[in-house]
């Protein structure tokens, strides 16, 4: 099979992601956005791994799921502290760590 | 120019083996002192005479087995250990003994042992005599080291070892800003002179590949003209430093703030002569360099006006002593100066001087005892009554100085100055002016201390001092009296081996200089008596407009010649470098700083603390990655 089409559809993914990163002030939306970008590597590599007939890129999206639940835990456990503070989930507002 | 013969010293043996004790003991006694604190605060003073007494002795045995043997057995060299070797320089610590460091050892241990004796009546009451009893050891041996090294850099060595004691003891009552400050003066005064010493002793390396008195004897006939003058002039400004010659004389009067018994061993006897035993010892360089021994001759001269003039004008009898030391070195250095016919008379002189003014030293510090430490001899007067004793070996000290026919200082002062006569008649007459003037002073002090009415302050009754100050005192008189006749047949043909001194025939009998002299000496007693004598002594010194006395009280303005010439420019230099440092280098220095704030300043705004600008500058960045990654692969 070619795995043209996976790509594409990858690429599409991650964009979106890379500009909801990028653009969106809301902390939750930015993180869905960066969840988007790691799925789009993982399509990638799933395909490839189909295309090639071996198993190494299936091993590999595995582990950036288990990854990536980790860092959920962290991430929102972070934005529900700064939301019980703030009142608010903007990452824009949450810029205190500068001079 | 004349080339001498210069016996190489011979081996040591018998009891040359035991002569580095004499430095030893003394150094040991020394360290034991400072090192035991405050248990031996009770007997450590005896240990200290003890000391000096034992190097004392061994110099005593070791002059008698000079005595006996044959001249060319006296000159012993005794080779202790290897100190430096560094290529091919190799520097080996001995000891010389030979006639002329023979002389010195009796002179500095036996004096020495006087005014240590002397010392445990005059300190009795002092709170740090353990300390100042260390002090003095200290001295004899780093002075036993100076005159018996057989090399000039062990004899730098004792030189520094002296400028230390000097400078401990002239600041011994540190509690005094004034004695503080004249240590400090003193020692910075000397460093002038050391470093003359320095070069010298570096210049000598260089030339002759050794220091050893041997070698430079025997290999200075080789110097070009040009290195003969200039380590004998280096080897000049190391003995005015160290004997307060012209023009580094300044701190000699300012050490007078020491203990009196200090300025009898280290200000009149021993330590301020060592640059005239430096010259003596250093003949063979001089007798290479006309300009050299030209030089000495008018440092000398000058010197020795130049402290008879102060002598005349101060009221603190020991400055007067003081300015009469100077003068006194400066006769020694003219002899030393004038060549092979003067080195045997300065030595002489070198060696009456230490009895006759260690002597009157401890007199005036007998005085100073009996007066509540009162040191102006306007508040003295009539003290000869009262103290018998002291007045009557300060007299033989007096008739000793003035050179009464007879005394001690008759014989060697006059042999300068015929000698000076001989070398040129200008050099002649200043010396008999000079001889005037020390009958002159040393009258005035007689008799404003000893004779006229009493003028003493409220509350002083003088007394005698205890035996252990007179005993001293008594022998010091003695050797004044005699030394000049014992020594007068004998001392030019004992030194000749060792400082090529040209043998003159000595006669009793005055020859015309030696009228002239007494004439001049009459003169100034006369004078003196005619001025302090008939008349009653103000007792505050009469305002005077004359320039010679206003001269002579600001001590001919050293001190503002010094400051002027070298304080003054060097406060200059260093503010002009401070301005330097502060207009030039801090501002560099801190722009540089101040330039680094300003970037980071400018860096920090980066970080604006904005999630998404983060997020931004991410994707730009590894967007950058990527090209540079498939542009790569395209190229």
């Amino acid at each position: 099979m070619s795995p043209d089409n996976y790509v594409y559809l990858a690429a599409i993914l991650f964009t979106i992601g890379t500009i909801g990163v990028m653009t969106r002030r809301n902390a939750l939306v930015a993180f869905m956005s960066v969840e988007l970008m790691l799925n789009a590597a993982n399509l990638v590599m799933v395909a490839f791994a189909l295309a090639r007939g071996n198993l190494d890129g299936q091993v590999a999206t595995f582990f950036v799921m288990v990854v990536a639940a980790a860092e959920v835990v962290v991430g929102l456990s972070i934005i529900i502290t700064i939301y019980r503070t703030r009142r608010s989930t903007s990452v824009d507002a949450a810029s205190l760590l500068k001079l | 120019m004349i080339t001498l013969e210069t016996l190489a010293p011979v081996a040591a043996t018998g009891m040359f083996d035991v002569a580095w004790l004499m430095i030893a003991v003394p150094a040991v006694s020394a360290a034991i002192l400072l090192l035991f604190g405050s248990i031996l605060d009770r007997v450590g003073h005896w240990l200290a005479v003890a000391a000096v007494l034992f190097s004392f002795s061994i110099a005593v045995c070791l002059f008698a087995h000079q005595l006996l043997v044959a001249p060319e057995a006296r000159a012993v060299g005794v080779v202790l250990f290897d100190w430096i070797t560094i290529g091919s320089w190799k520097i080996t610590v001995g000891l010389l003994v030979d006639q002329l460091s023979i002389l010195f050892a009796l002179l500095i241990t036996g004096v020495g042992s006087l005014i240590h004796i002397y010392s445990v009546g005059y300190m009795a009451h002092d709170e740090r005599k353990r300390r100042f009893f260390a002090y003095l050891n200290l001295f004899i041996a780093a002075m036993l080291i100076l005159v018996l090294a057989d090399n000039y850099l062990v004899l730098f060595v004792g030189w520094e070892g002296v400028g230390l004691a000097s400078y401990l003891l002239i600041g011994f009552w540190q509690h005094k800003p004034s004695a503080a400050a004249a240590a400090t003066k003193a020692f910075v005064m000397n460093r002038v002179g050391d470093l003359g010493m320095t070069m010298a002793v570096m210049s000598m390396l260089a030339l002759f590949g050794s220091s050893a008195f041997v070698d430079v004897n025997a290999r200075a006939g080789q110097l070009s003209p040009f290195w003969a003058t200039t380590i004998g002039l280096l080897l000049l400004l190391a003995a005015c430093g160290k004997s307060a010659q012209v023009p580094l004389q300044a701190w000699l009067l300012d050490a007078m703030e020491g203990p009196t018994p200090v300025s009898a061993l280290i200000h009149a006897a021993t330590m301020v002569t060592a640059g005239v035993y430096l010259v003596v010892r250093s003949h063979a360089i001089f007798e290479m360099s006309t300009a050299a021994t030209t030089a000495v001759v008018i440092v000398g001269t000058v010197t020795l006006l130049v402290g008879a003039w102060i002598g005349t004008s101060k009221d603190d009898i020991k400055k007067v002593l003081a300015g009469s030391t100077m003068s006194q070195i400066g006769y020694m250095m003219l002899a030393a100066g004038i060549g092979p016919a003067g080195y045997a008379f300065a030595i002489f002189h070198l060696l009456t001087h230490g009895f006759f003014k260690a002597n009157m030293f401890l007199g005036a510090g007998s005085v100073m005892h009996a007066m509540d430490d009162d040191v102006d001899m306007r508040h003295y007067g009539a003290l000869a009554r009262v103290l018998p004793i002291t007045s009557i070996t300060f007299g033989m000290g007096y008739l000793a100085i003035i050179g009464f026919p007879g005394w001690a200082g008759y014989f060697s002062k006059d042999a300068i100055i015929e000698a000076a006569f001989e070398h040129s008649t200008l050099v002649g007459v200043a010396a008999l002016v000079g001889a005037g003037v020390t009958a002159f002073y040393m009258t005035r002090l007689m008799l404003m201390t000893f004779f006229g009415e009493k003028r003493w302050r409220e509350g002083v009754h003088p007394h005698e001092a205890p035996k252990l100050m007179t005993v001293p005192l008594i022998i010091l008189a003695a050797l004044s009296v005699i030394a000049g006749f014992a020594m007068n047949f004998w001392i030019q043909d004992w030194l000749e081996p060792a400082v090529g001194n040209h043998v003159v025939e000595g006669s009793l009998v005055p020859g015309p200089i030696g009228w002239a002299t007494l004439a001049i000496v009459a003169l100034g007693v006369g004078l003196s008596w005619w001025m302090f004598g008939t008349k009653p002594v103000p007792e505050i010194a009469p305002v005077s407009s004359n320039p010679f006395t206003v001269a002579g009280r600001n001590d001919l303005f050293g001190d503002a010649v010094n400051d002027t010439l070298v304080v003054q420019p060097t406060m200059v230099l260093a503010r002009g470098l401070v301005a330097n440092d502060e207009a030039i280098i801090d501002i560099g220095a801190d722009g540089l700083g101040a330039m680094f704030a300003g970037l980071s300043t400018q860096t920090r705004r980066l970080q604006t603390g904005q999630v998404r600008t983060y997020a931004l500058t991410m994707t730009v960045g590894a967007l950058l990655v990527g090209l540079v990654f498939i542009l790569s692969q395209l190229g």
